[in-house]
């Protein structure tokens, strides 16, 4: 077995689930906001449109939230049986944010529940959209404390270790972590912008295959504007992202730039390769002073080199590719969203045009990607610590065996389960098209809504 | 301040045994009927149950183990080192179940080997999960170079272990049972109820049985954890006179709903007995609860929020139940 070794099959198997959950998870926090929006609008313009768009989208989106929960669950309870010592240390003083998650999502669910089978018991429709305030409400709130979680590993406080033991457990302490705030905002901006970048893939796809265009029209509209919205923020909370690591764990953010000496006017590195022996990059693209700007807001600030830091303590360099993902893709989508907005303004013709949207239908996926690559980034930046100068993955991995045999079960687990999300929400869909269930929106507008989920 | 925390945490697994075995059961009566052509008497009412609930049974699961690793830390590393493939392997099968409702109630219907597969997982759920109690009750842990270690073979081995197996998977086709008959009854399908009343007599007798044959093992096995029993005799006693009470009204095709709420007695009774013969340890004999307590500020911020949510909850899950559990309209089929 390749897997032998528990703690690196306990590293693999991690990496695994949180790779297939962050996927559901992405989408769990940012279709609520869209769904409410398109609800709002439709109310507000009373056009049946945007009320098809939220229920259609709600219908999507409860496939993934159902499987989100399902790897949810598993990543939850994995954390004790992968990283038990982890988890016992942790347990002492982080299990409040974690208790907190599950209040926030059995009622975020709850309501779910109550929406979804509700569409045509409420006489006002007013009184329907309001279920989905606590939807949208539960599910950035979730986002929120397992963030924190997240946060506290790398920036562990509340707490002091005496010979060995923890004492003086401030909890509340703890959730204020100072690497949360940044983290936070960056997942619920990215959430935001991936899922509408999401929709507008299949609005613009749809817009290709030549389906029912105003409805698309409408869809695809939307969505790009809230998405360049989002990644704008995204990126603008990247940066202070970069100043929080540049103060707080300036490891990572060397080991992501591959910036090696201490030095003042540091350039950024996007790219290139590395030789590790001489730390010399090749093929990079260097641009002067960036490194700084983005670390201290000042071309001449002076930031710390990998080199400060002991060989041992110091994070894989390959998290430099991650970070080119993220920003790469990140700031493309920026442009492609200022490009279809500021063209749809001036009405340009190039916006409407084939190969504009099959790029649109590009964008969903590469943010996804991003999504991955930025918390590839966050992981593996971390190494070789699972909380931050006081417990490393070495110490904290199981002991038992068998690791490797519940990857490879893990692994056909999830591939049924995406298989298995894709080819549902295609069925759905496919034998649902927009055209019949407008039509008979439209019919039943007058005697109150009798529409089926 | 530890006996609040494991009670708060044993309530929350009594939630979780009483609606997951009402969801496995009702998944099993499902596939089973499938197979054997009564398919249209009991999909329409188990889906119209299950569906909108199924999540809030899983919370009840999450938020037990959330909460034994926030107030019992070291559980976290006993528990889940021993419990690596178990535990996996009961994760892979509600995966198996939660994807069924996703593809399943919210997608499209009517793929008949997932169907098995749905019912399959919901009878090897309990047997997976109810291993947990035999090896909580101790004997098959050893501790090696200070990490505990699970003897599989004297697990599987032992007579007990599979007697508590049997018991899990008898009283969750009973209670499920139970439950469907009075929701059957509730959606005036009368094919449903009387199919229902013949199953949950049927595996009445085999219950108590099952039970008691766990309580003699015991004996043997774990002798101060059945003197414990025998010292809340009386607490078996009454559950045991609830249990027959509920037989009776079934019997009797009477008085349904008092059958269920005489139901969660019998079996409150039970498990709160167990759980108070087991104290104070949660891995006998390695781990109490004593040993295992987190310091007090998580514990008092711990207390403080589940009241907080439980506040939130309450109001949101009645209304919750309000729409689909005693809403007549709704559970007979009126409203979509």
């Amino acid at each position: 077995m390749i897997f032998d070794d528990p703690v690196f099959a306990s590293r693999m198997l991690t990496l695994l689930t949180l790779s297939v959950h962050i996927l559901y998870a992405t989408v769990g926090v940012g279709i609520p906001l869209m769904i409410i929006i398109a609800q709002w609008i439709g109310i507000k313009k009373n056009d049946n449109h945007y009320i098809l768009m939220a229920r259609r989208w709600a219908r999507g989106f409860v496939i993934t939230v159902a499987v989100g929960v399902v790897t949810g669950t598993i990543i939850g309870l994995q954390l004790s049986l992968l990283w038990p010592n982890f988890m016992e240390l942790a347990g002492n003083i982080i299990a409040l944010p974690l208790f907190m998650e599950v209040f926030a999502f059995f009622f975020e669910a709850i309501f779910l529940g109550i929406y979804l089978y509700t569409w045509d018991r409420f006489e006002n429709q007013k009184k329907h959209f309001l279920l989905l305030i606590p939807v949208a409400l539960g599910a950035g709130m979730s986002a929120y404390f397992i963030t924190v979680v997240n946060g506290f590993m790398n920036a562990p406080q509340g707490f002091d270790i005496v010979d060995g033991t923890l004492v003086n457990a401030n909890p509340v302490l703890a959730m204020f972590n100072l690497a949360a705030p940044t983290k936070v905002a960056h997942v619920l901006a990215t959430a935001y912008m991936t899922s509408a970048f999401i929709l507008a893939t299949i609005a613009a796809f749809c817009l290709i295959r030549g389906s029912k265009q105003a409805y698309h029209k409408k869809a695809l509209h939307m969505t790009m504007k809230i998405g360049l919205i989002f990644s704008i923020a995204a990126a603008l909370i990247g940066d202070f992202s970069g100043k929080y690591l540049a103060e707080y764990q300036p490891e990572k953010l060397a080991a992501a730039e591959w910036h090696f000496e201490t030095e003042r006017g540091a350039p950024l590195v996007m790219y290139g390769v590395l030789d590790e022996e001489t730390q010399e990059v090749k093929y990079g693209i260097k641009i002067p002073y960036a490194l700084s700007i983005l670390a201290f807001g000042s071309p001449n600030a002076e930031v710390i080199g990998l080199n400060e830091f002991p060989v041992e303590e110091q994070p894989p360099l390959e998290v430099h590719y991650y970070f080119d993902i993220m920003v790469t893709i990140g700031s493309f989508m920026i442009v492609v969203a200022l490009l279809y907005w500021f063209g749809m303004r001036q009405g340009y013709s190039f916006v409407t045009s084939k190969w504009f949207r099959w790029i649109i239908v590009l964008g969903g996926p590469l943010s996804m990607l991003a999504i991955e690559a930025g918390w590839w980034l966050a992981e593996f930046g971390r190494q070789p610590w699972i909380l931050r100068g006081i417990m490393t993955v070495d110490q904290a991995a199981t002991s038992s065996d068998y690791v490797g045999h519940m990857f490879v079960l893990f692994a056909i687990l999830y591939a049924i389960l995406m298989i298995g999300t894709l080819v549902i929400l295609r069925k759905i869909f496919a034998n649902n098209p927009v055209e019949k269930e407008l039509a008979k929106l439209d019919a039943e507008k007058g005697g109150g809504q009798t529409w089926k989920s | 301040m530890e006996i609040l925390g494991i009670s708060v945490l044993w309530t929350f697994l009594f939630g979780y045994v009483i609606l997951g075995s009402i969801d496995f059961g009702a998944g099993f009566f499902n596939a089973y009927s499938i197979f054997t052509g009564k398919e249209r008497v009991l999909s329409k009412i188990i889906q119209r149950y299950l569906s909108p609930v199924w999540e809030v049974t899983n919370v009840f699961f999450v938020f037990f183990f959330v909460g034994i690793v926030g107030f019992f830390p070291q559980s976290a590393f006993y528990f889940g080192t021993i419990l690596l493939v178990p535990g996996s392997i009961a994760l892979i099968l509600m995966a198996i179940r939660g994807s069924y409702y996703a593809f399943e109630s919210y997608g499209t219907k009517g793929h008949k080997g997932y169907a098995f597969m749905y019912g399959l997982a919901g009878l090897l759920i309990p047997a997976s999960l109810s291993v947990v109690l035999a090896i909580a009750q101790g004997g098959f842990v050893e501790i090696v170079e200070g990490s505990p270690v699970l003897d599989y073979f004297a697990l599987f081995t032992s007579p007990l272990s599979w007697s508590i197996v049997v018991l899990a998977l008898v009283a969750v086709l009973y209670i499920s049972a139970v439950f469907l008959t009075w929701y059957a009854d509730k959606a005036k399908d009368a094919d449903a109820r009387d199919l229902m009343r013949k199953y949950a007599l049927f595996w009445a007798v085999p219950l108590i049985v099952a039970a008691s044959g766990i309580i003699i093992e015991l004996y043997s096995h774990n002798r101060a954890l059945f003197d414990g029993i025998m010292n809340l005799w009386y607490m078996f006693a009454i559950s045991f006179v609830l249990w027959a009470l509920t037989v009776w009204f079934i019997w009797k095709r009477r008085n349904y709903t008092t059958a269920v709420w005489l139901l969660i007695g019998q079996f409150a009774f039970a498990f709160y007995g167990y759980g108070i013969a087991h104290y104070p340890y949660l891995l006998y004999p390695h781990l109490s609860i004593y040993e295992g307590f987190t310091n007090q500020a998580m514990a008092i911020s711990l207390v403080v929020v589940f009241v907080l949510g439980l506040a939130l909850l309450i109001p949101s899950l009645y209304l919750l139940v309000r729409l689909f559990l005693f809403d007549k309209d709704y559970i007979q089929g009126n409203k979509e």
